[in-house]
Formats: C-alpha cells, sequence, structure tokens
C-alpha cells in the first residue's frame, strides 16, 4: 500500500472521492508519523487524536453518500495562534496559559465548514515574534532538513516553525500559518515547503491572536502551489467580523495553475541583492529568472528605491501596534495570573513572568515609540516610508509588471543559537517585510538546495488581490524545480 | 536618538511589565541596538508624503449601532483565573 502521508491534498482528494481510501486512514497515517517524530521535531504543541477520528468519520459518512466539500477528510495542521473552540490556543505564550477559547476563528471555521480534519495545533514563535521559531514557551522547532552528512539541528524558520515543519516532514497535509513580516515564506523557504500570504484584507483576522493588526494576514503552508491555491481557496472568505476583510469574491484559484505565462511581464528588483548575500541565492534567483523566460515570460529590471527602509519602518511599526494589541494580556480575563501587593503589581508580575524576552523587547520597542514626545519622529515618521514603499510597488505595477521575482531569504536554515542578536535575526525577513508593508501578495516556492544540501526559495510578489497569477507563475518554477524531499531521520 | 537604563525603566513601567535592575541594564543595549537599526529612516526624504493608515483603499465599513452579539456572560469569564457569578475578579482596587 502507498504511504498515504507522501500524498499531496489534489491526490488524496481523488483518492477519497474515489473511495481508494478512507479519511480515517489517511488521519490515522499522520496520526502515527505525529508521533513518531514529535518527539525529535516539536512541530505539535497540542495533538487533538480524538477530534481527528471523529472528524474524519464524520467525513467518511459525507464522502459515502458522495458529498463532501472542497476539503472533506483532509487531515490539517493549526497554528497555535488560531482560536480553535475548547482546544489549546495560546500563541505560544506564557502568559495564555491554559487558554481554551469559547468560539472558532473563521479561518478554522471555514476550513471544517469544507469539510478538513483537525490534527492539532502547531508550534510556533512566542505571538509569532520571532524568525527562527527559538522563542516558543513550548520550545525550539527542529527542521526536517540537516545539512548533507550532519546530525545537527537546524531552525524551521519562524515564526510559522511548527506549520512548515509539520508540513516537511508528513505531519499533515497542509497547515494555516501567518505572516507579519515573512512568517509564512520565511519558513516556507527554509523547509522546502510552498507558503503563501495573501493580499491583506483576504483572509479574516478574526479570531486569530493579534500581534501587528495592520500587517497580519493567514495564509497556508503546503507541499505543492496547487495544494496552496485548494487551501487559500478554502481559507479566504469576505467576513463581517473583521473591519479590513476586504469584498471582493474569492476566485478558483486552481484555475490559474497551468495556464501559460507567455507574454507575462517580471519585474526583477535590483535592491534586492544585498550586502554578503551568498552567490547561491544569486544563482538561485537567475535560474528562476532562466526558467520564466524559457516558459516566454518578459523579464524587466526595475527598481524598487525604499526597499532598505522596510525592515527599519517595520520595527517600529510592528511593535508600536504589538504594544497595543498585547496590553490586554494582563492576568485578569485569560491565562496566567502571577499576584501582587497591588492590582498594578499583579500586572507587572504577570506580564513580567508570562512574556519571554522578545516579547517583552518588542512591546518595549512600541510602548517607547508611541510615547509622548517620540510619536512623530517614530511612528508617523515610519507610516510615511510605508506610503513610499507601498509607491514603489505601485509604480511597478503601472509600469505594467504582472508579478516581481527576488529571493525569499538572504540564506538557508541556520542553526538554533546561531544567532543572538535581535537585530541580525530581523535581517532574514528583509525580503518578505516589504510585502506586509505594502500590503500584497507573496508567494514561497521551493527552488533548490544550496552546497549544503539545504532548501532555498524563491519568492513572488503580486498585485494586490491577484493571487491567481502568483499560482499561475509559481507552478512554472515548481515544474522547473522539481520538488524536494527532507530525509526521515526522526523515526 | 538613545534610552538611558532610567527611561527603560520608566518605559516598563508605563508598559506594565516588571523589569529588575539587571533587566533593565540588559534592555537598555538591546533597545538602543534597535533605535539605532531603525535611524536610517532619517535618510529618507518625507517631505509631503502622507502617512500610510491602510495598505487597502477603501472607506471603513460601517454597520447600523446596535447589540448583535452578548448574552453569554459564562463564556466570557470562562477563562478568567479568577471569576464569581461571572464577574472577573481582582485584587482591591478601591480602598
Amino acid at each position: 500500500m502507498t504511504d498515504l502521508t507522501r500524498l499531496t491534498i489534489a491526490e488524496a482528494r481523488e483518492g477519497l472521492k474515489n473511495k481508494d481510501y478512507t479519511s480515517s486512514e489517511l488521519t490515522e497515517a499522520f496520526l502515527t508519523n505525529i508521533e513518531a517524530a514529535n518527539g525529535a521535531l516539536n512541530a505539535y504543541v497540542a495533538v487533538t487524536a480524538d477530534k481527528a477520528r471523529e472528524m474524519a468519520r464524520a467525513s467518511d459518512e459525507k464522502l459515502a453518500r458522495g458529498e463532501g466539500g472542497a476539503l472533506e477528510g483532509i487531515p490539517l495542521g493549526i497554528k497555535d495562534l488560531f482560536a480553535t473552540r475548547g482546544v489549546h490556543t495560546q500563541a505560544c505564550s506564557h502568559i495564555l496559559d491554559g487558554f481554551k477559547p469559547v468560539y472558532e476563528s473563521t479561518v478554522t471555521s471555514n476550513l471544517w465548514a469544507d469539510g478538513a480534519v483537525m490534527l492539532g495545533k502547531l508550534n510556533m514563535d512566542e505571538f509569532a515574534m520571532g524568525s527562527s521559531n527559538e522563542t516558543s514557551y513550548y520550545g525550539n522547532v527542529v527542521n526536517p532538513w540537516r545539512k548533507e552528512g550532519s546530525n545537527a539541528a537546524l531552525v524551521p524558520g519562524g515564526s510559522s516553525g511548527g506549520s512548515a515543519a509539520a508540513v516537511a516532514a508528513r505531519l499533515c497535509m497542509g497547515a494555516t500559518a501567518t505572516d507579519t513580516g515573512g512568517s509564512i515564506r520565511q519558513p516556507a523557504a527554509l523547509t522546502g515547503t510552498v507558503g503563501i500570504k495573501p493580499t491583506y484584507g483576504r483572509c479574516s483576522r478574526w479570531g486569530i491572536v493579534a500581534f501587528a493588526s495592520s500587517l497580519d494576514q493567514a495564509g497556508p503552508i503546503a507541499h505543492t502551489v496547487r495544494d496552496s491555491a485548494i487551501l487559500l481557496k478554502s481559507m479566504a472568505s469576505v467576513d463581517a467580523k473583521d473591519t479590513t476583510s476586504v469584498e471582493i469574491d474569492v476566485p478558483d484559484y486552481e484555475a490559474a495553475i497551468g495556464k501559460p505565462v507567455k507574454g507575462l511581464k517580471i519585474g526583477i528588483p535590483k535592491e534586492y541583492r544585498v550586502d554578503n548575500m551568498p552567490a547561491e541565492i544569486e544563482e538561485l534567483w537567475q535560474k528562476g529568472i532562466a526558467w520564466l523566460k524559457d516558459a516566454g515570460a518578459e523579464i524587466v529590471d526595475i527598481s524598487l528605491p525604499h526597499t532598505k527602509y522596510a525592515l527599519p519602518a517595520y520595527y517600529i511599526v510592528a511593535p508600536a501596534e504589538a504594544s497595543s494589541n498585547l496590553a490586554r494580556y494582563d492576568g485578569v480575563r485569560y491565562g496566567l495570573r502571577v499576584p501582587g501587593k497591588d492590582i498594578v503589581e499583579m500586572y507587572e508580575n504577570t506580564r513580567a513572568a508570562g512574556f519571554g524576552a522578545e516579547v517583552q523587547r518588542r512591546i518595549l520597542i512600541g510602548t517607547y515609540v508611541l510615547s509622548a514626545g517620540y510619536y512623530d519622529a517614530y511612528y508617523l515618521k515610519a507610516q510615511k516610508v510605508r506610503t513610499l514603499i507601498k509607491r514603489d510597488f505601485d509604480l511597478a505595477w503601472e509600469n505594467g509588471v504582472d508579478a516581481i521575482l527576488t529571493p525569499t531569504t538572504p540564506d538557508a536554515a541556520f542553526a538554533p543559537g546561531e544567532i543572538t542578536d535581535p537585530v541580525t535575526m530581523y535581517l532574514n525577513d528583509i525580503f518578505t517585510v516589504t510585502v506586509n508593508m505594502a500590503g500584497l501578495p507573496g508567494i514561497s516556492i521551493p527552488a533548490g538546495l544550496n552546497k549544503s544540501g539545504l532548501p532555498l526559495g524563491l519568492q513572488l510578489i503580486g498585485k494586490p488581490f491577484d493571487e491567481a497569477t502568483l499560482f499561475q507563475v509559481g507552478s512554472v518554477i515548481e515544474e522547473a524545480a522539481g520538488s524536494f524531499v527532507a530525509e526521515t531521520w526522526w523515526t | 536618538m538613545s534610552v538611558d537604563t532610567q527611561t527603560v525603566k520608566k518605559v516598563a513601567r508605563l508598559a506594565r511589565i516588571k523589569v529588575s535592575d539587571a533587566d533593565a541594564e540588559r534592555m537598555t543595549g538591546e533597545l538602543n541596538a534597535i533605535l539605532g537599526f531603525v535611524e536610517q529612516l532619517d535618510e529618507v526624504n518625507i517631505d509631503g508624503v502622507e502617512p500610510m493608515t491602510s495598505v487597502v483603499e477603501q472607506t471603513m465599513k460601517k454597520r447600523k449601532d446596535g447589540v448583535t452579539d452578548g448574552g453569554y456572560a459564562s463564556d466570557i469569564t470562562a477563562n478568567a483565573p479568577a471569576s464569581e457569578d461571572n464577574f472577573f475578579m481582582v485584587p482591591k482596587v478601591v480602598e
């Protein structure tokens, strides 16, 4: 019998419909994999085996009657940032200890309505603040990929490190993730998986633990471009509960895959060539350019002059919004409470014990840049720079560019503990953060391996609400690059 | 611009996070590294540039001001560290 966990979502969808196997069998295969791997990889912080079996049984009944939604019986992992009714939802923070929401996020509601099966909650950087999954209260996630001939652990990227590692290690068919500065695309690149951050406003933020509300977006991580198109179609919706949800119908993203890219204009921004970037990244980028040119796309050099200012502006805007959003964790309404001599000391003790170092750092930066006398110098200036960053992209679209091709990350996966300086860690998001600042869609596609055998990704950036073109062009890169599978060393 | 340890303590107080002297000392260095990094923005000419308020050009959706939800106080307090009769319990605030 074939290993069911090696199937893509598209394949499993067919197999389930044809009754080649049941969702219960599929789900069981993933639960077995999780049990064997999670000790080594730490991708899941909660496994909902009973719930998964129950959901799979319900799907099997529907499938037996020839019914079922677009994801009927497909087992998925859910990032711990999404509220799931009655199930562990803690943003991998100590401060949300024991929190079990009495409601369901819109994105996960959409998935369950389409028949998906929940395997459990996935590890992540605390409150999605991190690029290596080393800030989780539940410990590091280990990348399924290792350097050739080495046993040393590597980080899976972050903040959706659990999502990316779980997909890469076949511990789920696909996973939900979120991206505030690169948290879907960077871990996807570091684990050889596909990750898309859709346009701001495409997926509802309702029921997703807030980090930086003007930047946060949900999206999927999956094995293939087609699988990510299938998942995004289900995750995205227009939602009255999120005022920033945009009223545009969700198109059939799969229909874009396989459409010829002949004549499409692909922009290559010169500002994405940074100092100390390994030659391999430049080579990969050139390969991507060649693949698209061979497929008939027109390659044009473009300039996005404010690129280098995106990251510094982000480290004002994101902490500022985070400091406001995280003010709610006060030991009163949910989670951890550490007593004090009065209510203020209780707040202070709770927040000191409940937030990890990186979260505290960002809250302090955010509080500082928003404090009286500094607002104009920092926050207002950053929001003006943000306007300029978006204008750079607008100009490219006005000049007829259909999508922009860049590397996803400045390098491959690194070792835990290797980067201790916060600013150096932030530089991991140098190519992804511009996209959040401008609210655009971006996809990372595995495009090759470096000389140590570690995966590298290429990023495509699209026009607002033009995810379809990213899937269309992305599948050309995928086809040319082939797929990359981590060797199973953990069982 | 840079911060000193006193400022870090003041900001921590505003953010309601207890920091020890040693924490404040360490954080001062870290915050200054970040503030140094964002100083690059001083190079950008922002004269006449409007600050971004929304990445998507759409008017804020509004609805009629009315009660559309509620009636489940026990759900709201279900996750509270301390609650009684659907009230959140906190240390005495007013003497």
